[in-house]
């Protein structure tokens, strides 16, 4: 609860707060009053905004704002799932490479060190097109959330390794605990902290991959995304024609969710690490 | 024997390590793409198959079978064929084969899209661009990022509450999307810069003066927008690591003892670098990810671009061919930057020794 307090205090936690509610009012509350519709042309194309169409239309015809909205829907969507996935796999990977050491340690390293190496767009542009037919939201989820775990195995493994030798550890496996209850009940609850700091970032990262893939040409075929816009734009010339309200409200909004948990990790950040308190 | 030689160790450990991370990368990069891909010789059938008549098209298609090295051939370089007359289809084992001893010759195959034009020529063509585009650009912004980053955490004050929210609201932001940003005001709003290509359309490449100040006056836009958002990058990190090595004893018995600013800056800079090369190292793989999307935006004609169409016209052999390429130059550049952390930092060395 002291935490909270002190996060409270911090004038940039309470921003990136406010930013991140905004964007997610923007794609939640704002629906309940706008009449979202992805499918209908309800004008010409590159309509410049005005009353009935607050953002104007993209170069189908179709409402732009609605686009907006349902395409944030979709970059939160991939985000979150793809950040799960990866908090998981690299937490739990993380811990159990760092707890039991030996082989199982070397192993797991191996992977990650290979795995950290090899650029992670190539990977996404390899398993992408390879997937040519039904490649959903949530697959781009999955492969971004499989593609970016390397990084929480190696920071979670340092940590996990670090609680290992302190007495309660030694404590619990005197008392005869299984390696899952230490694993989870004296290792993970000390750094949950921390994961939900990777968390966080790996929610951001999976936003700005699946908009870096969706911009190559490499997104969802079956939904909008914010990356998906900007590659419409790109593609159809929106730059050209000056139509700014064809991407710039997407890039925005990208800047705006992924500024957001930026500035809570590091407030958090600052909070949980005296050391980088003024 | 190799005890007493803890720097030979030490390279070649590394070197044997990033041997296997090359051997795992050629190996996702064969057999990737081929996972979920259909026989690439049907997508190219259907671009030329049109207006053969069968017994024509048939034959092409083992030629093309046989280009491709999907079915077995015999010594003579004939198609073997099963009872039925049909081609034997090569298993996958030896395709993989043929296709490593072709990269190795530098033979990446033939481009789907631009039959019956080399992958390696279209890559070769490419390459100066990427290189010269990505290489000041990323180096340029490290550099300026970790003086400033060291900047921020020692002045604090401006740097700290202006510029370090600004860097992270350029790290919130992919590069493409800033390119797009940068385009959109400063060719089209504004008519400084050209908004697309390397150079002038209407100049052939060559030594010429007109030609390198085209390139020269293309280069900046795309430039700024990789290189602000790098430096930008490497300051946030540089800036923790600083504020942790000023916490640290030694330097607060520096001020104790009355040392100069600039050295104690200096001392603080230069334990906080070594870190910040690792992290060189390993965010260059995501820092030239993002650039070859950069390309895209400005249609650079760099690798970037190539990919790109590439992956519009699944062109197989291409996409395979730049993704190799650039796995190949990111681990060459993560080889050189752990061998100078071997050269710049002993305790390297010793805790490789010590094992």
């Amino acid at each position: 609860m002291k935490i909270l307090k002190n996060l409270l205090k911090t004038p940039f936690f309470i921003f990136g707060v406010v930013l991140l509610v905004g964007t997610l009012s923007f794609a939640y509350i704002l629906p309940l009053f706008y009449h979202v519709d992805i499918k209908t042309c309800v004008g010409a194309p590159y309509m410049p905004p005005s009353a009935e169409h607050w953002l104007g239309t993209d170069h189908m015809g179709v409402d732009m704002l609605s686009l907006l909205i349902s395409g944030l829907q979709s970059s939160l969507y991939v985000g979150l799932l793809a950040g799960i996935i990866a908090t998981i796999t690299g937490t739990f990977l993380g811990l159990y490479a760092g707890f039991r050491g030996g082989w199982q340690d070397n192993t797991i390293n191996m992977v990650t060190n290979l795995f950290i190496v090899i650029p992670q767009l190539v990977l996404l542009i390899l398993i992408s097109s390879s997937m040519k037919e039904g490649r959903s939201l949530t697959l781009i989820a999955v492969i971004i959330g499989l593609t970016t775990w390397t990084w929480t195995t190696r920071a979670v493994r340092a940590q996990a390794a670090s609680i290992k030798s302190r007495d309660h550890i030694s404590l619990a496996k005197v008392n005869g605990a299984s390696t899952i209850t230490i694993l989870f009940k004296h290792i993970l609850m000390y750094l949950m902290s921390y994961v939900f700091m990777v968390f966080i970032m790996q929610t951001a990262s999976g936003i700005l991959s699946e908009s870096a893939i969706s911009m190559i040409g490499l997104g969802p075929f079956d939904t909008v995304s914010l990356g998906t816009i900007l590659n419409q734009a790109q593609r159809n010339e929106a730059l050209t024609d000056g139509a700014w309200w064809a991407f710039l409200p997407a890039v925005v909004l990208i800047a705006a969710i992924a500024f957001a948990l930026y500035v809570i990790n590091q407030s958090m950040e600052g909070v949980f690490n005296p050391r980088l308190r003024k | 024997m190799l005890k007493r030689y803890p720097t030979l160790r030490y390279i070649l450990s590394k070197a044997g390590w990033y041997f296997l991370t090359f051997i795992a990368a050629v190996i996702i990069n064969f057999f990737l793409p081929r996972m979920g891909a259909s026989n690439p010789v049907d997508i190219i059938m259907a671009k030329v198959g049109a207006g053969l008549d069968t017994q024509a098209a048939i034959e092409k298609e083992e030629s093309y079978l046989k280009e491709f090295g999907l079915v077995e051939v015999d010594k003579d370089g004939n198609i073997i064929r099963d009872e039925s007359g049909k081609p034997v289809q090569a298993s996958s084992f030896k395709q993989f084969i043929r296709y490593v001893t072709m990269s190795l010759q530098g033979d990446f195959g033939t481009s789907f899209l631009n039959y019956p034009k080399k992958v390696s020529e279209i890559i070769l063509g490419a390459i100066p661009w990427t290189i010269a585009l990505q290489l000041p650009t990323i180096v340029l912004g490290w550099i300026i990022g970790n003086v400033l980053g060291a900047l921020a955490a020692y002045r604090r004050g401006i740097f700290d509450k202006f510029f370090f929210p600004l860097a992270l609201l350029g790290n919130a932001m992919p590069f493409f999307a800033f390119g797009m940003l940068l385009v959109w005001l400063f060719a089209i709003q504004m008519h400084l810069f050209p908004a697309i290509g390397g150079y002038a359309g209407d100049l052939i490449p060559s030594f010429s003066w007109t030609f390198i100040s085209s390139a020269i006056y293309h280069f900046i836009l795309p430039f700024l927008s990789i290189f602000l958002l790098s430096a930008g990058g490497q300051a946030i990190g540089m800036r923790s690591m600083c504020i942790y090595e000023l916490g640290t004893d030694y330097i607060k018995y520096a001020k104790w003892l009355g040392v100069k600013e600039h050295k104690i800056i200096f001392y603080m800079f230069r334990n906080a670098m070594l870190p910040q090369l690792t992290g060189l190292a390993l965010s260059l793989g995501g820092m030239v990810g993002g650039a070859l999307i950069t390309e895209m935006i400005f249609s650079y004609p760099g690798l970037g671009m190539s990919v790109l169409t590439a992956i519009q016209g699944n062109d197989y052999p291409l996409i395979q061919g730049c993704t190799l390429l650039v796995t190949i130059c990111v681990l060459i550049a993560n080889f050189s930057v752990d061998i100078a952390i071997g050269f710049l930092d002993p305790r390297v060395r010793a805790g490789q020794g010590a094992k």
